[in-house]
């Protein structure tokens, strides 16, 4: 607890908390604009935490983020169109209350629901971090090798639509995270004699392709521009709020508390976090009826969870180098650049940083009230922003911050690349995020299952002579056969049905 | 673009068995079992699997739309419009709504092909000029007028170039600018 007066002194100085500002600015203007999502803000701001001290860099990302999922909601609420993937499970929910002309509850709710989740989140990852992390210092290359078969796994059964295209974008990853110089022998791998393919596909030109690249992509097969903003009087959103978040406070809790779960399981972020939110609180409502009509009831308890989700998907990316969501994966890649490296021990040796991250969280949350404040009030100028304009000036960000990284062109190209594919993997239904994990988790599975080997003598049993390492082995195996046993059990029992029909 | 699973999965089998098949090709540690092929090919193992399965699937997909259109016919009075959109039904691939106007086809083509430009010619013709030409060219497809077009790209190249090369030191190709100057 003594690493809890340095981590203030690091966090609260002049030029950490002026990167906060401008990244929250930069945070709520992308966050509101449809099409540009929250990881696209976070790719986009990787060339720029590239040169800065590891706190301001961190502090940059989560006060983006956090504000971005939040401003989300505004063009969710004016115009039914999500503003980042996280908040369309309740654009139509939120938009049905401006439509009965309650256009300042609907953004109040998100708001304040916001703002509360991302405390709740702030403070379980204050609170399981340093607690798994004292457990995880004992994880030997064993534990190691089955958490990331584990978060592998996980990404592929939460991944969004079916499970063997979500396979299929895994793979592709680990085959990425392929290429380069391997690590048993020095030998290169799929470089085909470039140079620059032997340190390996850099990681933040591939992100920028995937999130930044593809929605430019997207925009230009199908540009939506201007649409009417309903005109109706934005001013005090905080009227009648107390009423509300008191009615619904369990809401809130649960809410929070899903979230952030959902945010801890590598794969899922604050998107599915709303979802499976939204849906167990029209599950328990007493008035479920009145859901989709405009009841703030689901949107205190989905604003909450995607913004508490954003916290969660820390926990697993600083205690073992987990990524929980698409955004912590940057992240991750951002900690590595920094020499912070991700897990146990910098919990131990650098707990001042770590603490850093957990102030900075509470901070860019609270800061959220004020600032996203503003933000709805200046909702229409901002959408009044042709996108018709940005998607060019993003390209060309793009471009140089994909450059910047090593300085050469090569990232560009890594990035066209990969936002090429991105895009036709999202077009047919291959969901992108597993894709992420297996570049970054690849090299992770690689080096601890040979080191595991040698140090087994290439014995297979040796995966399981640890008791940890038994228990999360044996639950990888679970994972991987359940569903292959369900869908054998639904095969046999459909054949069942049809020679009893025949017979009959 | 819409592809039938089969196409992915065909496309996927057969990058898999070129994977698989230089992989092979890895030196093998000496007294070791496993060497650096053993990722790649149980990755190209697994992607193989994938493949097919997605094959079988876009092939039932297929059956069951062939099956519907069949089955659809005799119950509408052959209007033109309505057996127009039956016959063009079970396709392998579709574009999306871009694919429709030749004026948002070479919109889609630009992004690709700026970004190529930019990574063959940056070199020799610098960022600052390149940027400029591109940012025009996209503004001005997209729907700004030319002037303004011009406007903006001039502005943001310039931000870019102070944010990027003065502030955070990257060396952004100079390219011609460099030889008029020197």
């Amino acid at each position: 607890m003594d690493a809890i007066l340095p981590a203030m002194s690091l966090v609260f100085q002049l030029d950490v908390l002026g990167v906060m500002l401008l990244a929250a600015i930069f945070g709520l203007f992308v966050g509101s604009i449809p099409g540009l999502t929250a990881t696209m803000a976070a790719a986009l701001l990787i060339p720029f935490t590239f040169f800065m001290e590891p706190v301001p860099a961190i502090a940059a990302i989560v006060t983006t983020v956090a504000m971005a999922i939040f401003a989300g909601d505004i063009p969710g609420a004016l115009l039914r169109i999500p503003g980042t993937p996280a908040s369309a499970a309740y654009c139509d929910e939120a938009y049905a209350l401006t439509r009965k002309g309650k256009v300042e509850t609907a953004l109040g709710v998100s708001l304040v629901c916001s703002v509360i989740g991302g405390v709740i989140g702030s403070a379980l990852l204050a609170m399981t971090a340093p607690v798994l992390a004292e457990f995880a210092i004992k994880f030997s290359s064993f534990e190691y090798f089955w958490l990331a078969c584990l978060g592998l796994s996980c990404a592929v059964v939460v991944s969004t639509g079916s499970t063997v295209k979500g396979l299929v974008s895994l793979l592709i990853g680990l085959f990425i995270a392929t290429i380069g110089i391997d690590i048993t022998a020095g030998h290169p791998r799929f470089t085909f004699g470039s140079v620059e393919m032997m340190g390996g596909i850099s990681f933040i030109p591939a992100m920028i392709g995937m999130f930044a690249i593809s929605e430019v992509l997207r925009f230009i097969a199908t540009p939506q521009d201007g649409q009417a903003i309903p005109q109706q009087p934005i001013k005090n959103v905080f009227r009648g709020l107390g009423g509300i978040i008191s009615r619904y406070k369990l809401n809130v809790v649960r809410g929070g508390t899903i979230g952030a779960v959902v945010g801890i399981l590598p794969g899922a972020g604050s998107d599915i976090a709303a979802w499976i939110a939204y849906a167990m609180s029209k599950r328990f409502s007493k008035n479920r009826e009145k859901f989709g009509t405009g009841h703030p009831e689901g949107l205190v308890d989905a604003g909450t969870a995607n913004n508490a989700g954003l916290a969660g998907a820390w926990i697993p990316a600083l205690v073992f180098g987990i990524p929980g969501d698409s955004i912590t994966a940057i992240v991750i890649g951002v900690l590595y650049m920094k020499g912070m490296n991700p897990g146990p021990t910098v919990f131990m040796q650098q707990p001042e940083l770590i603490h850093a991250v957990f102030i900075v969280f509470f901070v860019a949350n609270l800061a959220l009230l004020p600032l996203g404040f503003l933000a709805i009030r200046l909702s229409r100028t901002i959408l009044h922003v042709p996108r018709h304009v940005l998607i060019p000036i993003i390209l060309m960000f793009c471009v140089v911050g994909a450059f910047a990284i090593n300085n050469s062109v090569f990232g560009i190209s890594v990035m066209l690349f990969m936002g090429v594919m991105a895009y036709v993997m999202e077009e047919n239904g291959f969901p992108v995020a597993p894709t992420i994990l297996g570049i970054v988790l690849g090299a992770m599975l690689e080096r601890n299952f040979m080191s595991s080997m040698i140090k087994a003598d290439g014995e297979f049993s040796g995966f399981f002579s640890r008791p940890i390492a038994a228990t999360l082995g044996v639950l990888v195996i679970l994972i991987w056969t359940l569903p292959l046993l369900r869908a054998g059990l639904r095969a046999l029992s459909r054949r069942r049905q049809a020679s009893s029909a025949e017979i009959s | 673009m819409w592809l039938n699973d089969a196409i992915s999965g065909t496309v996927l089998v057969l990058f898999a068995i070129a994977e698989i098949a230089y992989s092979t090709t890895f030196p093998t540690l000496h007294g070791q079992a496993y060497g650096p092929s053993l990722f790649p090919v149980l990755i190209g193992c697994c992607l193989m699997a994938c493949g097919f399965v997605l094959i079988f699937r876009g092939l039932r997909t297929r059956r069951s739309q062939a099956r519907a259109l069949t089955s659809d016919h005799p119950q509408t009075d052959v209007g033109t419009t309505e057996f127009e959109a039956n016959t063009t039904d079970p396709v392998w691939i579709r574009f999306g709504e871009w694919a429709s106007s030749p004026s948002r086809r070479i919109n889609m083509a630009l992004v690709p092909g700026s970004l190529i430009a930019y990574i063959l010619l940056s070199n020799t013709i610098g960022f600052m000029p390149l940027s400029i030409v591109i940012l025009s060219v996209l503004l001005y497809r997209l729907g700004s007028s030319l002037v303004l077009s011009l406007g903006i790209a001039i502005a943001t190249t310039t931000l870019l170039q102070l944010l990027f090369a003065k502030v955070l030191l990257v060396p952004l190709p100079a390219g011609l600018l460099l030889r008029w100057l020197g």
